[in-house]
Protein backbone atom coordinates (compact mmCIF):
# COMPACT_ATOMS: atom_id res chain seq x y z
CA UNK A 1 0.00 0.00 0.00
CA UNK A 2 1.62 2.91 -1.29
CA UNK A 3 0.65 5.98 0.28
CA UNK A 4 0.51 9.76 -0.21
CA UNK A 5 1.74 11.91 1.66
CA UNK A 6 0.50 15.50 2.03
CA UNK A 7 2.16 18.76 3.08
CA UNK A 8 -0.25 20.49 5.63
CA UNK A 9 -0.26 22.59 9.06
CA UNK A 10 -1.69 21.88 11.94
CA UNK A 11 -1.16 25.61 13.26
CA UNK A 12 -0.73 29.08 11.82
CA UNK A 13 -2.52 28.82 8.66
CA UNK A 14 -3.95 25.14 9.34
CA UNK A 15 -4.16 23.62 5.88
CA UNK A 16 -4.97 20.31 7.51
CA UNK A 17 -8.00 18.18 5.71
CA UNK A 18 -8.56 14.75 5.11
CA UNK A 19 -9.03 13.10 1.95
CA UNK A 20 -12.32 11.48 1.22
CA UNK A 21 -10.11 7.78 1.63
CA UNK A 22 -9.01 9.17 5.19
CA UNK A 23 -12.33 9.96 6.14
CA UNK A 24 -13.79 6.58 5.68
CA UNK A 25 -10.58 5.10 7.38
CA UNK A 26 -11.03 7.55 10.51
CA UNK A 27 -12.10 5.45 13.96
CA UNK A 28 -14.95 6.85 14.92
CA UNK A 29 -15.33 6.52 18.73
CA UNK A 30 -19.53 5.73 18.92
CA UNK A 31 -20.56 2.86 19.06
CA UNK A 32 -23.87 4.49 19.94
CA UNK A 33 -26.19 6.88 20.14
CA UNK A 34 -24.99 8.08 23.57
CA UNK A 35 -21.48 8.63 25.47
CA UNK A 36 -20.52 7.68 29.33
CA UNK A 37 -17.18 6.35 30.73
CA UNK A 38 -16.57 2.36 30.10
CA UNK A 39 -12.87 1.03 30.21
CA UNK A 40 -14.11 -0.50 26.48
CA UNK A 41 -11.05 -2.36 25.61
CA UNK A 42 -10.67 -4.56 22.69
CA UNK A 43 -8.15 -6.63 21.23
CA UNK A 44 -5.75 -5.03 18.97
CA UNK A 45 -6.08 -7.43 16.23
CA UNK A 46 -6.80 -5.86 12.42
CA UNK A 47 -10.60 -5.01 12.02
CA UNK A 48 -12.66 -2.84 9.91
CA UNK A 49 -13.07 -2.28 5.96
CA UNK A 50 -9.81 -2.40 3.65
CA UNK A 51 -8.11 1.15 4.51
CA UNK A 52 -9.72 1.05 7.68
CA UNK A 53 -7.64 2.87 10.51
CA UNK A 54 -7.61 -0.73 12.47
CA UNK A 55 -6.08 -2.34 9.55
CA UNK A 56 -2.27 -2.34 10.91
CA UNK A 57 -1.18 -2.73 14.37
CA UNK A 58 0.68 0.59 14.03
CA UNK A 59 -0.89 2.63 11.69
CA UNK A 60 0.73 5.05 9.04
CA UNK A 61 -1.65 7.62 7.23
CA UNK A 62 -1.41 10.53 4.91
CA UNK A 63 -0.62 13.17 7.71
CA UNK A 64 2.22 10.91 8.64
CA UNK A 65 5.40 13.85 7.46
CA UNK A 66 3.16 16.63 8.29
CA UNK A 67 2.55 15.17 11.64
CA UNK A 68 6.12 14.37 11.96
CA UNK A 69 7.56 17.92 11.07
CA UNK A 70 4.95 19.20 13.12
CA UNK A 71 6.52 17.08 16.24
CA UNK A 72 9.96 18.50 15.84
CA UNK A 73 8.60 22.05 15.93
CA UNK A 74 6.89 21.37 19.00
CA UNK A 75 10.34 19.98 20.43
CA UNK A 76 12.09 22.70 19.04
CA UNK A 77 9.96 24.99 21.34
CA UNK A 78 9.55 23.26 24.58
CA UNK A 79 12.52 19.82 24.67
CA UNK A 80 10.48 18.75 28.15
CA UNK A 81 7.66 17.27 25.80
CA UNK A 82 10.24 14.22 25.46
CA UNK A 83 11.30 12.50 29.20
CA UNK A 84 12.22 9.08 30.26
CA UNK A 85 13.87 8.39 33.53
CA UNK A 86 16.69 6.78 33.66
CA UNK A 87 15.19 3.42 35.03
CA UNK A 88 13.70 3.42 31.18
CA UNK A 89 16.42 2.49 29.21
CA UNK A 90 15.68 -1.16 28.35
CA UNK A 91 11.94 -0.12 27.54
CA UNK A 92 13.02 2.19 25.56
CA UNK A 93 14.63 -0.23 23.09
CA UNK A 94 11.64 -2.49 23.50
CA UNK A 95 9.77 0.54 22.00
CA UNK A 96 12.17 1.26 19.31
CA UNK A 97 12.10 -2.49 18.48
CA UNK A 98 8.11 -2.59 18.63
CA UNK A 99 7.67 0.19 15.98
CA UNK A 100 10.34 -0.76 13.85
CA UNK A 101 9.04 -3.89 13.07
CA UNK A 102 5.55 -2.98 12.61
CA UNK A 103 6.18 -0.11 10.69
CA UNK A 104 8.39 -2.14 8.40
CA UNK A 105 6.14 -5.53 8.43
CA UNK A 106 2.69 -3.27 7.41
CA UNK A 107 4.26 -0.25 5.34
CA UNK A 108 7.30 -2.30 3.11
CA UNK A 109 7.55 0.58 0.72
CA UNK A 110 8.34 3.15 3.15
CA UNK A 111 10.37 1.67 6.26
CA UNK A 112 12.54 -0.96 6.26
CA UNK A 113 14.57 -2.97 8.93
CA UNK A 114 17.50 -5.45 8.39
CA UNK A 115 19.25 -7.18 11.50
CA UNK A 116 22.60 -8.80 11.38
CA UNK A 117 22.53 -9.98 14.95
CA UNK A 118 23.00 -6.90 16.87
CA UNK A 119 23.83 -4.31 14.12
CA UNK A 120 20.35 -2.77 12.83
CA UNK A 121 20.26 -1.12 9.17
CA UNK A 122 16.56 1.33 9.29
CA UNK A 123 15.43 2.85 6.63
CA UNK A 124 12.74 5.52 6.55
CA UNK A 125 11.72 6.88 3.09
CA UNK A 126 9.32 9.48 3.89
CA UNK A 127 11.19 11.23 6.24
CA UNK A 128 14.85 10.68 4.39
CA UNK A 129 16.58 8.59 7.61
CA UNK A 130 19.07 6.11 6.43
CA UNK A 131 20.36 4.87 10.24
CA UNK A 132 22.84 1.53 10.80
CA UNK A 133 22.73 1.07 14.68
CA UNK A 134 23.87 -1.58 17.51
CA UNK A 135 20.93 -2.29 19.34
CA UNK A 136 20.97 -1.83 23.22
CA UNK A 137 24.16 0.53 22.24
CA UNK A 138 22.38 4.03 23.28
CA UNK A 139 25.69 5.99 22.24
CA UNK A 140 25.26 4.30 18.37
CA UNK A 141 21.69 6.47 17.56
CA UNK A 142 22.05 10.45 18.04
CA UNK A 143 19.57 10.37 20.38
CA UNK A 144 17.86 8.26 23.33
CA UNK A 145 16.08 5.23 21.58
CA UNK A 146 12.27 6.45 22.17
CA UNK A 147 12.91 10.00 21.12
CA UNK A 148 14.47 8.69 17.72
CA UNK A 149 11.62 6.46 16.99
CA UNK A 150 8.87 8.36 18.26
CA UNK A 151 10.20 11.33 15.87
CA UNK A 152 9.22 8.89 13.46
CA UNK A 153 6.12 7.56 14.68
CA UNK A 154 2.19 9.15 14.22
CA UNK A 155 0.63 9.74 17.99
CA UNK A 156 1.66 10.25 21.39
CA UNK A 157 3.39 7.46 23.23
CA UNK A 158 3.89 6.74 27.25
CA UNK A 159 5.53 4.16 28.55
CA UNK A 160 4.85 2.28 32.27
CA UNK A 161 6.27 0.73 34.44
CA UNK A 162 4.66 -1.90 36.41
CA UNK A 163 6.05 -2.66 40.35
CA UNK A 164 4.55 -2.70 43.48
CA UNK A 165 0.91 -3.64 41.79
CA UNK A 166 0.82 -0.41 39.88
CA UNK A 167 1.79 1.09 36.55
CA UNK A 168 3.97 4.38 36.82
CA UNK A 169 4.15 6.77 33.78
CA UNK A 170 7.95 7.02 33.71
CA UNK A 171 8.86 7.59 29.73
CA UNK A 172 7.16 9.42 27.28
CA UNK A 173 6.96 11.50 23.85
CA UNK A 174 3.60 13.72 23.95
CA UNK A 175 3.32 16.69 21.47
CA UNK A 176 -0.74 15.73 20.38
CA UNK A 177 -2.00 15.81 23.88
CA UNK A 178 -5.69 16.09 24.86
CA UNK A 179 -4.74 19.16 27.57
CA UNK A 180 -2.53 17.08 29.70
CA UNK A 181 1.00 17.21 30.93
CA UNK A 182 3.72 15.26 30.81
CA UNK A 183 6.60 17.30 32.36
CA UNK A 184 3.96 17.58 35.38
CA UNK A 185 2.81 13.55 35.45
CA UNK A 186 6.33 12.02 34.95
CA UNK A 187 6.86 9.58 37.78
CA UNK A 188 3.20 9.45 38.92
CA UNK A 189 1.22 6.37 38.93
CA UNK A 190 -1.61 5.18 37.12
CA UNK A 191 -4.63 6.75 39.45
CA UNK A 192 -2.47 9.85 39.92
CA UNK A 193 -2.21 10.58 36.49
CA UNK A 194 -5.57 9.89 36.44
CA UNK A 195 -6.27 12.35 39.26
CA UNK A 196 -8.37 15.31 37.50
CA UNK A 197 -10.91 13.07 35.63
CA UNK A 198 -13.87 13.62 36.96
CA UNK A 199 -16.56 10.87 37.32
CA UNK A 200 -14.49 8.24 36.27
CA UNK A 201 -13.06 7.18 39.66
CA UNK A 202 -16.30 6.73 41.46
CA UNK A 203 -17.40 4.70 38.86
CA UNK A 204 -14.51 2.36 39.70
CA UNK A 205 -13.23 3.03 35.77
CA UNK A 206 -9.83 3.20 36.81
CA UNK A 207 -9.80 0.61 39.30
CA UNK A 208 -10.65 -1.83 36.90
CA UNK A 209 -8.65 -0.56 33.74
CA UNK A 210 -5.68 -0.77 36.05
CA UNK A 211 -6.61 -4.36 37.15
CA UNK A 212 -6.89 -5.46 33.46
CA UNK A 213 -3.84 -3.97 32.54
CA UNK A 214 -1.46 -5.16 35.16
CA UNK A 215 -2.04 -8.59 33.56
CA UNK A 216 -1.80 -7.57 29.54
CA UNK A 217 0.03 -10.84 27.92
CA UNK A 218 3.10 -10.10 25.53
CA UNK A 219 1.72 -10.30 22.11
CA UNK A 220 -2.04 -9.24 22.94
CA UNK A 221 -2.50 -5.83 22.73
CA UNK A 222 -5.51 -4.35 23.26
CA UNK A 223 -6.96 -0.73 22.10
CA UNK A 224 -9.90 1.32 22.92
CA UNK A 225 -10.81 4.94 21.61
CA UNK A 226 -11.15 8.03 23.52
CA UNK A 227 -12.05 11.10 22.35
CA UNK A 228 -12.59 15.20 22.92
CA UNK A 229 -13.12 18.39 20.06
CA UNK A 230 -10.46 20.64 18.89
CA UNK A 231 -11.26 24.21 17.46
CA UNK A 232 -8.92 24.11 14.39
CA UNK A 233 -7.17 21.40 13.17
CA UNK A 234 -4.14 21.88 16.09
CA UNK A 235 -2.56 19.03 17.21
CA UNK A 236 -0.33 20.61 20.34
CA UNK A 237 -3.39 21.23 22.57
CA UNK A 238 -0.51 21.19 25.75
CA UNK A 239 -1.79 22.94 29.09
CA UNK A 240 1.86 24.44 28.25
CA UNK A 241 0.50 26.08 25.00
CA UNK A 242 -3.52 26.33 26.65
CA UNK A 243 -2.82 30.64 26.79
CA UNK A 244 -2.01 30.61 23.29
CA UNK A 245 -4.75 28.41 21.72
CA UNK A 246 -7.57 28.91 24.24
CA UNK A 247 -8.85 31.53 22.27
CA UNK A 248 -9.24 29.11 19.57
CA UNK A 249 -12.60 28.31 21.96
CA UNK A 250 -14.48 31.88 21.24
CA UNK A 251 -14.02 32.30 17.34
CA UNK A 252 -16.54 29.45 16.35
CA UNK A 253 -19.50 31.25 14.98
CA UNK A 254 -22.65 29.32 13.01
CA UNK A 255 -20.69 30.20 9.90
CA UNK A 256 -17.56 28.36 10.56
CA UNK A 257 -18.41 25.51 12.55
CA UNK A 258 -18.15 22.92 9.87
CA UNK A 259 -14.26 23.48 9.03
CA UNK A 260 -13.63 24.70 12.47
CA UNK A 261 -14.73 22.27 15.06
CA UNK A 262 -12.74 18.71 14.93
CA UNK A 263 -13.80 15.70 16.62
CA UNK A 264 -10.28 14.09 17.89
CA UNK A 265 -9.97 10.74 18.13
CA UNK A 266 -7.46 9.45 20.41
CA UNK A 267 -6.95 5.65 19.26
CA UNK A 268 -4.95 4.28 22.24
CA UNK A 269 -3.11 0.88 21.91
CA UNK A 270 -1.62 -0.97 24.83
CA UNK A 271 0.64 -3.47 24.31
CA UNK A 272 3.55 -5.46 26.74
CA UNK A 273 7.17 -5.63 26.09
CA UNK A 274 8.99 -8.52 26.28
CA UNK A 275 12.25 -7.20 28.38
CA UNK A 276 11.54 -4.54 30.71
CA UNK A 277 7.91 -5.90 31.14
CA UNK A 278 6.74 -1.90 31.10
CA UNK A 279 3.89 -1.34 28.99
CA UNK A 280 4.02 0.81 26.13
CA UNK A 281 0.92 3.12 25.71
CA UNK A 282 -0.15 4.57 22.08
CA UNK A 283 -1.73 7.51 22.06
CA UNK A 284 -2.77 7.94 18.23
CA UNK A 285 -4.53 11.38 17.66
CA UNK A 286 -6.83 11.59 14.61
CA UNK A 287 -8.82 14.90 13.72
CA UNK A 288 -11.68 15.20 11.66
CA UNK A 289 -13.84 18.14 10.62
CA UNK A 290 -17.64 18.66 11.35
CA UNK A 291 -17.96 19.07 7.37
CA UNK A 292 -16.02 15.84 6.61
CA UNK A 293 -17.48 13.87 9.66
CA UNK A 294 -21.25 14.36 8.16
CA UNK A 295 -20.55 13.55 4.64
CA UNK A 296 -20.78 9.72 6.41
CA UNK A 297 -24.64 9.91 6.99
CA UNK A 298 -24.23 7.52 10.01
CA UNK A 299 -22.00 9.60 11.84
CA UNK A 300 -23.44 13.17 11.80
CA UNK A 301 -26.51 11.87 13.09
CA UNK A 302 -25.17 9.69 15.85
CA UNK A 303 -22.68 12.83 16.86
CA UNK A 304 -25.15 14.77 16.58
CA UNK A 305 -27.59 12.74 19.59
CA UNK A 306 -24.06 12.48 21.45
CA UNK A 307 -23.07 15.61 21.72
CA UNK A 308 -26.45 16.91 22.68
CA UNK A 309 -27.21 14.77 25.31
CA UNK A 310 -23.55 14.55 26.93
CA UNK A 311 -23.60 15.08 30.92
CA UNK A 312 -22.56 17.94 32.31
CA UNK A 313 -19.61 17.33 33.93
CA UNK A 314 -18.36 15.87 30.92
CA UNK A 315 -18.54 19.12 28.88
CA UNK A 316 -16.85 20.84 31.56
CA UNK A 317 -14.02 18.30 31.39
CA UNK A 318 -13.59 18.18 27.83
CA UNK A 319 -13.73 22.24 27.70
CA UNK A 320 -16.99 22.09 24.86
CA UNK A 321 -18.99 24.68 27.31
CA UNK A 322 -18.36 27.45 24.58
CA UNK A 323 -19.00 26.26 21.47
CA UNK A 324 -21.31 22.85 22.17
CA UNK A 325 -24.45 24.63 21.57
CA UNK A 326 -23.49 26.28 18.12
CA UNK A 327 -22.10 22.83 17.12
CA UNK A 328 -25.41 20.84 18.38
CA UNK A 329 -27.18 23.46 16.21
CA UNK A 330 -24.96 23.04 12.95
CA UNK A 331 -25.29 19.21 13.70
CA UNK A 332 -28.95 19.16 13.83
CA UNK A 333 -29.59 19.50 10.08
CA UNK A 334 -27.99 16.30 9.42
CA UNK A 335 -29.74 14.39 11.68
CA UNK A 336 -33.32 13.55 10.22
CA UNK A 337 -33.95 11.08 13.53
CA UNK A 338 -33.34 8.00 11.54
CA UNK A 339 -31.79 4.92 13.46
CA UNK A 340 -28.56 4.13 13.04
CA UNK A 341 -26.58 1.18 12.43
CA UNK A 342 -24.68 -0.57 15.29
CA UNK A 343 -21.04 -0.64 15.10
CA UNK A 344 -18.59 2.36 14.14
CA UNK A 345 -17.93 1.89 11.02
CA UNK A 346 -19.86 3.89 7.96
CA UNK A 347 -22.32 2.13 6.28
CA UNK B 1 -11.63 22.02 39.12
CA UNK B 2 -11.39 21.75 43.19
CA UNK B 3 -12.45 18.32 43.47
CA UNK B 4 -12.27 16.83 46.96
CA UNK B 5 -10.07 13.62 47.51
CA UNK B 6 -8.16 14.38 44.62
CA UNK B 7 -5.99 11.14 43.74
CA UNK B 8 -2.95 12.81 42.92
CA UNK B 9 -2.61 14.23 46.23
CA UNK B 10 -0.63 12.57 49.14
CA UNK B 11 -1.99 11.51 52.79
CA UNK B 12 -0.22 13.30 55.34
CA UNK B 13 -1.30 10.41 57.98
CA UNK B 14 0.56 12.18 60.91
CA UNK B 15 3.50 11.52 62.73
CA UNK B 16 4.09 8.10 65.31
CA UNK B 17 7.26 7.13 67.05
CA UNK B 18 8.67 4.34 65.53
CA UNK B 19 10.01 2.64 68.69
CA UNK B 20 12.15 0.37 66.55
CA UNK B 21 14.36 3.05 64.89
CA UNK B 22 18.13 3.56 65.80
CA UNK B 23 17.63 6.98 65.06
CA UNK B 24 15.14 9.54 64.69
CA UNK B 25 15.52 12.64 62.09
CA UNK B 26 13.11 15.47 62.06
CA UNK B 27 12.48 18.12 59.32
CA UNK B 28 10.10 20.49 60.89
CA UNK B 29 8.60 23.85 59.69
CA UNK B 30 6.47 26.41 61.69
CA UNK B 31 3.64 24.73 62.93
CA UNK B 32 5.55 21.49 62.25
CA UNK B 33 7.05 21.72 66.12
CA UNK B 34 3.43 21.22 67.49
CA UNK B 35 3.41 18.25 65.89
CA UNK B 36 6.55 16.72 67.77
CA UNK B 37 5.34 18.48 71.15
CA UNK B 38 2.53 16.46 70.47
CA UNK B 39 4.22 12.94 70.17
CA UNK B 40 6.42 13.80 72.97
CA UNK B 41 2.88 13.52 74.97
CA UNK B 42 1.78 10.40 73.76
CA UNK B 43 4.91 8.69 73.12
CA UNK B 44 7.33 9.64 76.36
CA UNK B 45 10.69 11.39 76.51
CA UNK B 46 12.86 8.14 75.57
CA UNK B 47 13.40 9.01 71.78
CA UNK B 48 14.89 12.13 72.21
CA UNK B 49 18.07 10.91 73.32
CA UNK B 50 18.19 9.70 69.61
CA UNK B 51 16.81 12.43 67.84
CA UNK B 52 18.22 15.35 65.44
CA UNK B 53 15.98 18.01 64.93
CA UNK B 54 15.62 20.21 61.64
CA UNK B 55 13.61 23.48 62.38
CA UNK B 56 12.63 26.07 60.39
CA UNK B 57 10.36 29.18 61.96
CA UNK B 58 8.97 30.81 59.12
CA UNK B 59 5.93 32.13 59.73
CA UNK B 60 5.89 31.22 63.48
CA UNK B 61 8.50 33.03 64.89
CA UNK B 62 6.59 34.61 66.88
CA UNK B 63 5.55 31.36 68.42
CA UNK B 64 8.58 30.32 69.89
CA UNK B 65 8.50 26.97 69.11
CA UNK B 66 12.33 26.91 68.31
CA UNK B 67 12.76 27.54 72.28
CA UNK B 68 9.78 24.44 73.43
CA UNK B 69 12.21 22.19 71.24
CA UNK B 70 15.11 22.85 72.81
CA UNK B 71 13.21 22.62 75.99
CA UNK B 72 12.94 19.04 75.29
CA UNK B 73 16.75 18.35 75.17
CA UNK B 74 16.99 16.31 72.37
CA UNK B 75 20.54 15.07 70.87
CA UNK B 76 20.83 17.40 68.22
CA UNK B 77 18.28 20.53 67.51
CA UNK B 78 19.57 22.93 64.55
CA UNK B 79 17.34 25.66 63.17
CA UNK B 80 17.63 27.19 59.65
CA UNK B 81 16.88 31.07 58.79
CA UNK B 82 14.97 29.66 55.81
CA UNK B 83 13.38 26.76 54.41
CA UNK B 84 16.10 26.46 51.45
CA UNK B 85 18.82 26.47 54.06
CA UNK B 86 17.08 24.06 56.04
CA UNK B 87 16.70 21.80 52.92
CA UNK B 88 20.44 22.19 51.74
CA UNK B 89 21.04 20.95 55.49
CA UNK B 90 18.61 18.13 55.15
CA UNK B 91 20.54 16.62 52.27
CA UNK B 92 24.08 16.62 53.85
CA UNK B 93 22.42 15.13 56.60
CA UNK B 94 20.82 12.27 54.69
CA UNK B 95 24.04 12.30 52.73
CA UNK B 96 25.47 10.55 56.30
CA UNK B 97 22.49 8.69 57.71
CA UNK B 98 23.14 5.09 58.89
CA UNK B 99 20.60 2.44 58.20
CA UNK B 100 18.01 2.15 60.72
CA UNK B 101 17.19 5.85 60.63
CA UNK B 102 13.37 6.99 60.65
CA UNK B 103 12.83 10.45 58.85
CA UNK B 104 9.40 13.09 60.05
CA UNK B 105 8.61 15.71 58.44
CA UNK B 106 6.01 18.24 59.51
CA UNK B 107 4.94 21.94 58.13
CA UNK B 108 2.88 23.50 55.97
CA UNK B 109 2.39 21.05 52.43
CA UNK B 110 4.33 22.77 50.28
CA UNK B 111 7.44 22.10 52.76
CA UNK B 112 6.78 18.83 52.99
CA UNK B 113 6.59 18.39 49.13
CA UNK B 114 10.15 19.93 49.29
CA UNK B 115 11.40 17.99 51.44
CA UNK B 116 10.19 14.88 50.40
CA UNK B 117 12.17 15.62 47.04
CA UNK B 118 15.21 15.30 49.12
CA UNK B 119 14.36 12.52 50.43
CA UNK B 120 12.90 10.77 47.08
CA UNK B 121 16.85 11.70 45.73
CA UNK B 122 18.94 9.84 48.78
CA UNK B 123 16.13 6.53 47.05
CA UNK B 124 14.04 6.85 50.22
CA UNK B 125 10.73 5.30 49.82
CA UNK B 126 8.12 7.58 50.36
CA UNK B 127 5.73 5.47 52.39
CA UNK B 128 8.52 5.19 54.59
CA UNK B 129 8.50 8.80 56.12
CA UNK B 130 5.74 9.86 58.39
CA UNK B 131 4.47 13.21 57.51
CA UNK B 132 2.14 15.57 59.04
CA UNK B 133 0.33 18.88 57.94
CA UNK B 134 0.17 21.27 60.23
CA UNK B 135 -0.15 25.36 59.92
CA UNK B 136 -1.36 27.25 56.70
CA UNK B 137 -2.90 25.62 53.80
CA UNK B 138 -1.11 27.69 51.37
CA UNK B 139 -0.07 26.23 48.62
CA UNK B 140 3.02 25.41 46.43
CA UNK B 141 2.22 25.83 42.66
CA UNK B 142 3.97 25.22 39.81
CA UNK B 143 3.11 27.44 36.22
CA UNK B 144 2.54 24.91 34.12
CA UNK B 145 3.13 27.48 30.97
CA UNK B 146 6.49 28.77 32.15
CA UNK B 147 7.57 26.21 34.75
CA UNK B 148 7.76 28.74 37.90
CA UNK B 149 7.08 27.82 41.01
CA UNK B 150 5.27 30.05 43.64
CA UNK B 151 5.12 29.34 47.21
CA UNK B 152 2.66 30.19 49.71
CA UNK B 153 -0.03 30.47 47.66
CA UNK B 154 -3.19 31.57 49.17
CA UNK B 155 -5.60 32.20 46.93
CA UNK B 156 -6.84 30.98 43.68
CA UNK B 157 -6.68 32.96 40.95
CA UNK B 158 -3.23 33.95 41.74
CA UNK B 159 -0.49 36.19 39.55
CA UNK B 160 2.20 33.84 38.50
CA UNK B 161 5.52 35.75 40.30
CA UNK B 162 7.30 34.14 37.08
CA UNK B 163 5.65 34.66 34.13
CA UNK B 164 2.59 37.08 35.05
CA UNK B 165 -0.35 34.72 33.94
CA UNK B 166 -3.34 34.64 36.36
CA UNK B 167 -3.66 31.17 37.25
CA UNK B 168 -6.21 28.40 38.54
CA UNK B 169 -5.04 26.60 41.21
CA UNK B 170 -5.40 22.69 39.74
CA UNK B 171 -6.16 20.22 42.49
CA UNK B 172 -3.62 17.56 40.73
CA UNK B 173 -0.46 17.13 42.24
CA UNK B 174 2.68 16.22 41.31
CA UNK B 175 5.18 15.18 44.34
CA UNK B 176 8.10 14.96 41.96
CA UNK B 177 7.98 18.45 41.65
CA UNK B 178 6.44 18.87 45.19
CA UNK B 179 3.61 21.10 43.79
CA UNK B 180 0.12 21.91 42.56
CA UNK B 181 -0.28 22.89 39.14
CA UNK B 182 -1.59 26.36 38.16
CA UNK B 183 -3.26 26.87 34.23
CA UNK B 184 -4.20 30.12 32.83
CA UNK B 185 -7.74 31.09 34.06
CA UNK B 186 -8.51 33.38 31.02
CA UNK B 187 -7.08 32.01 28.67
CA UNK B 188 -9.86 31.33 26.44
CA UNK B 189 -11.52 35.35 27.08
CA UNK B 190 -7.81 36.97 28.44
CA UNK B 191 -8.90 39.89 30.69
CA UNK B 192 -11.66 38.25 32.45
CA UNK B 193 -10.24 36.65 35.40
CA UNK B 194 -12.24 36.63 38.28
CA UNK B 195 -10.96 38.26 41.49
CA UNK B 196 -8.68 36.03 43.96
CA UNK B 197 -10.20 33.91 46.37
CA UNK B 198 -8.90 33.05 49.63
CA UNK B 199 -8.92 29.20 49.06
CA UNK B 200 -6.21 28.09 51.06
CA UNK B 201 -5.66 30.15 54.39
Amino acid sequence: MNITFKTETFRNDFTFRNSPEAIRRFPFPFHDDKYMYAVNMEPHVPAGPPGHAYNNPIDVDEHYVSEMRDREQVLKEDPLRYQALPHMMAAQWDTLELLMEHQAASYPEHFSLTKDGGNWHWINRPLGIDQKFTFGDAASLPMEPLEFITRQAQGDFVIVDQRDNNLWCDAGMVTTQADWSLDFDIGMNFMEWHGPVPLAHEMGVFDRALKFLLNLQLGKPVRRLNWTMTINPRLDTSPENYHKWGRDRMTVTPENVGNKVHLRCELQSLWRLPRSNAILFVIRCYLIKMEELVTVPKWGRRFHRVLRDLPPELIDYKGLTRYRPTTVEWLSKYDDGQPTSPGIFPE
Amino acid sequence: MLVAGIKSRPVYSGLNIDPNARRHLFALEGEGALALLDQVKSAGQDFLEKTEILYVATGSRAEDHDRKLAALNPHDLWTAPTIPVLLNRFNAVLGQAKMGTRMYVSGTEGFIGQAMQVAMNHGVDQASIFTEHRGSAARRVQCVHCKGITDSVRTSPFTCTHCGLSLLVRDHYSRRIGAFQGVCIDAEEPGTAPPPEELFP
